[in-house]
């Protein structure tokens, strides 16, 4: 029973990362269109931040993790001015093929300036510490990772509905044109939409290394497009949707390593992206689109 | 140029609902064109609704109304860009429900589009060639190979597709990149490319829009051309009342989705429904 | 020669024999650089790698460059292929007859395995497309991502599925015949180039243009577009499984390691770069990265740095990439030398009056 309890939490801990993750994904697409392929490696980049503080500068967690927070959304938002930006008006695939090479230009760079090897933070965990709970043993790190995102979906929620800013990404998401006549700066949305799907990256990137201990370069790449098909499978452009579809890959990942096939583990992943498309691609909470001829 | 007229049974005398129009040389013959009841609904949204036509085998028909009235909805519904919510629309009596777009065109219809949709980085002769596809008859493998029907085929198609570029004057602009055109031209490769087909019908979709008195009446005068030429009906959206009067011989009103008035020209000139929908009720008594 | 005064065209009887020349010559010279001992094994490994990069960045461009779509898979479809041929070669005594240097017996088996790893690439062309090409744009990406790297985690772990050894997994499969010599290779690039520009200047060609241009367009003049996109994305499919087994007989031993994303997006850095819907840019693009990487080999991974910001920088500043949507002919490029000297004659001549 405690077994089962154990492994509820792993996967429920896994999937708030994802969850996190896809909730950076969803909102940039719904605003500019754009699957953000180096979306995953800002956490790479926030993962890094938080070992350098702890291990080598010896800053207080907490510090730490802020740290890193920042850095993910001012990487984010730089990486939009310079790469995404001039490419406002040009084809999507165009977007597309910059966003890969972004990916690409994080994931090389960080193994040239760090080394492809893995650091690890297993002897200065950022997170000790753990508790009993229904006869298991459970982190504070899991614990603190499912709160800590239960709690940013909540404020995102309450920033998307409540907030003028919030307002404003709905509009721009909606008709970018009539957004502008309205008076909205398109720039500062996009900007501050990156902003905080960065920042939620960066606080996912934080629970990871606290969860799982490690930062290695291309940590980001699968953990980015796993996320990818979670916010595929909730349904991308909606926020409850992308916090159900990190659940539901978290869960399904971990029962597939619970099964002993965990070799196959990436590979249902992408199976379950690929069925989504096929059957329901605007996924579980997403609406259709239709296109005017 | 094969005569689709001739392969098909002349039929009895179609009973005609409500108030088509079709020119006398077609009274004898199939209606080229029967919607009836035709609707879509788009979510909460009725777009159009009831919606009946006839138009006769060369008809020059015009569809007219107010913007927003569903014009372009109904030319989608009958090339099959958006299906049917309900409704039939038959082509020279063929149930065309289970067809999709580009079987409707290889079965006769063939359309413009209002924002012009040519391909753009093409020439204008590859332009007018992916219309002549359908009658070019050679095999991915007769093309690797090069094989004799390859040649003959794309010869015969050459010269089609220049014969039909000289009816619009284009054809000095043959190795011309569609895109850089200039816009009365690129209108007039669109309907080219659309005869290309072959189609027994054609829907033009506002192919006046944007050309000055003099290029709009050497435009009336091609569609007229066109229709004697090829012996197709025409169906066309349009705003400019002078064209519609001087070419249409039956124009179909709509208006909030909804057929308001159908008739000759002279019936919709003084119909009070059409004018009030185009220009508001008159205040006071 | 002169069809019309003012001005030449070559006839095509005349066209093609110049094609052919040309590809003869190309292809005489380096053969003799090499049997002649002057250019080296290293440089013919590399030509080799031009070769096998060719196939793959001018098949990719079919789906890209002239579809018009942004298919990330293209690894996988080289997987594919790389270990079909490698398994078929492997099963024939093609091992033996190459030590013995049989080169007429080993031959049928050659052509065989190139053309069975480009069937069965086809195929899986054929499965991933018909509800792949369903999608549009950004999902179209994504799920020929999914199934690429599906198709790799499938030859890494299949073998415990099967209880025999089949691709060897991530162990890799070795002792594969190594066939890729240069006439081979040089054999397999010029019946690509050939077959892809047959099917584009054609009917079939045309209409995937337009699917490109224009979708709904294309389909209001009654191109079936479905088919259409599945038969460039098979075709896509079958040369780079061609290349794939190229790429096993070229190394002798495969890992599917090697054919993850990051293959894929080296490929469309090519195209990119070459010019999208232009065949001669992809050549030259992958000619020109395959030697500068082989040049950078020192430099590890400021090579793949370097990579990712040429991909950023050209898409910002020269999307359009080398070439754009060039299309390359030897005979028009003679027409239009031949053109301009006939007038320049014709100008002096009534200078002459």
């Amino acid at each position: 029973m405690s077994d089962i309890f154990s492994q509820i939490v792993n996967a429920l801990q896994l999937g708030s990362i994802y969850a996190l993750v896809a909730l950076g994904y969803s909102m940039v697409y719904g605003i500019i269109l754009l699957l953000n392929f180096a979306h995953g490696d800002i956490i790479m980049v926030g993962a890094y931040v938080t070992f350098f503080a702890v291990v080598n500068f010896h800053l207080h967690p907490l510090l730490s993790m802020l740290l890193a927070v920042l850095v993910s959304m001012l990487l984010g938002v730089i990486i939009e001015k310079v790469a995404y930006t001039p490419l406002r008006s040009a084809p999507r695939l165009s977007l597309l093929i910059t966003a890969i090479g972004v990916s690409f230009l994080l994931e090389n760079g960080a193994q040239l300036v760090f080394g492809a090897d893995t650091k690890s933070m297993t002897r200065t965990p950022l997170i000790p510490g753990s508790v009993t709970l229904f006869g298991a043993n459970v982190t504070l790190a899991a614990v603190y990772t499912i709160v800590m995102a239960i709690l940013s979906m909540a404020a995102l929620t309450f920033l998307v509905q409540r907030t003028k800013l919030g307002k404003a990404m709905r509009a721009v998401s909606e008709d970018m044109q009539a957004a502008q006549l309205m008076g909205i700066s398109l720039n500062r949305t996009i900007s501050f939409t990156f902003a905080v799907g960065s920042a939620l990256a960066g606080i996912g990137a934080v629970l990871h290394i606290g969860s799982y201990y490690q930062a290695s370069p291309m940590m980001g790449s699968m953990l980015g497009l796993k996320a990818f098909v979670a916010a595929v499978l909730g349904g991308i452009g909606s926020i409850p949707g992308a916090m159900l579809g990190g659940f539901a890959i978290g869960v399904i990942e971990t029962l597939v390593i619970v099964a002993g096939l965990s070799t196959w583990k990436d590979g249902v992943v992408f199976a379950i992206l690929i069925v989504v498309l096929l059957v329901k691609p605007t996924g579980i909470l997403g609406h259709p689109v239709t296109e005017k001829v | 140029m094969s005569d689709r007229s001739a392969n098909r049974p002349r039929t009895r005398l179609v009973p005609v609902p409500s108030k088509a129009v079709i020119p006398e040389r077609d009274i004898d013959k199939r209606p080229i064109l029967e919607c009836y009841h035709l609707g879509i609904d788009f979510g909460g949204l009725t777009a159009v609704n009831d919606f009946n036509l006839t138009i006769g085998r060369t008809e020059i028909a015009g569809l007219i109304g107010p913007n927003g009235a569903g014009k372009t909805t109904v030319f989608n519904l009958l090339t099959k860009v958006y299906q049917p919510t309900r409704g039939t629309i038959l082509l020279d009596g063929l149930d065309t429900s289970k067809m999709t777009t580009s079987q409707i065109n290889r079965a006769g219809i063939a359309r413009t589009f209002q924002n012009i949709r040519l391909f753009r980085e093409l020439t204008v002769l590859e332009n007018v060639l992916i219309g002549l596809h359908n009658e070019m008859d050679y095999r991915l493998a007769g093309a690797v190979l090069r094989l004799p029907g390859y040649w003959r085929a794309e010869r015969i198609a050459r010269e089609r597709a220049l014969e039909l570029l000289s009816i619009f004057d284009l054809q000095d602009l043959a190795q011309t990149k569609a895109g850089s055109l200039p816009y009365g031209a690129q209108r007039r490769l669109e309907i080219v490319r659309a005869l290309a087909t072959n189609p027994s019908l054609l829907l033009l979709d506002e192919p006046a829009a944007g050309m000055n008195p003099s290029e709009t009446a050497e435009l009336m005068d091609n569609i007229v051309r066109i229709r004697d030429l090829f012996q197709i009906a025409v169906l066309l959206i349009e705003h400019d009342m002078n064209l519609v009067m001087g070419i249409c011989e039956g124009i179909c009103v709509l208006n909030f989705g909804e057929v308001i008035a159908k008739g000759t020209p002279d019936d919709i000139k003084n119909n009070p429904v059409v004018i009030e929908a185009y220009l508001g009720k008159k205040g006071g008594a | 020669m002169k069809e019309q005064t003012g001005r030449i065209r070559l006839s095509m009887p005349l066209r093609y024999t110049i094609n052919l020349a040309l590809t003869a010559a190309l292809w005489a010279v380096p053969y003799a650089l090499i049997r002649a001992g002057a250019i080296t094994s290293y440089w013919e490994g590399v030509m080799v790698t031009v070769g096998i990069n060719v196939i793959l960045a001018v098949s990719l461009n079919v789906a890209t460059g002239y579809l018009g779509q942004l298919p990330l898979g293209h690894a996988g479809f080289m997987a594919v292929g790389a270990y079909t041929g490698g398994i078929f070669m492997k099963a024939t005594p093609l091992a033996a007859l190459l030590r013995a240097k049989n080169t007429a017996a080993a031959l049928p088996y050659v052509v065989a395995a190139l053309l069975l790893s480009g069937i069965v690439a086809g195929i899986f062309g054929l499965i991933i497309g018909i509800p792949a090409l369903r999608l549009r744009g950004d999902y179209l990406a994504i799920i020929t991502l999914g199934f690429g790297e599906i198709i790799r985690v499938v030859l890494t772990n299949v073998d415990s599925l099967l209880g025999f050894k089949f691709t060897y997994g991530a162990a890799g499969l070795k002792q594969v015949p190594k066939i890729s010599g240069f006439t081979t290779v040089y054999v397999c690039v010029a019946l690509t180039c050939l077959v892809i520009h047959m099917v584009m200047k054609s009917r079939h060609g045309r209409a995937i243009l337009s699917i490109r241009e224009n979708e709904i367009a294309a389909e209001s003049v009654g191109i079936n577009t479905t088919y259409y996109k599945v038969t460039a994305f098979v075709l896509s499919a079958f040369f780079a499984g061609v290349a794939g087994c190229l790429y096993g007989g070229y190394l002798g031993s495969l890992f599917p390691a090697t054919f993850k994303f990051m293959k894929s997006i080296e490929i469309l850095v090519m195209v990119v770069l070459g010019g999208m819907g232009s065949m001669l840019g992809s050549v030259l693009a992958a000619t020109v990265l395959t030697v500068t990487n082989e040049l950078l080999r020192s430099v590890g991974d400021l090579r793949m740095v370097f990579y990712a910001l040429l991909l950023i920088v050209m898409m910002i500043f020269r999307p359009k990439g080398l070439m754009g949507t060039y299309d390359f002919s030897m005979s028009r490029l003679l027409e239009k030398g031949l053109n301009r000297l006939a007038r320049r004659g014709g100008k002096e001549a009534a200078g002459n009056e």
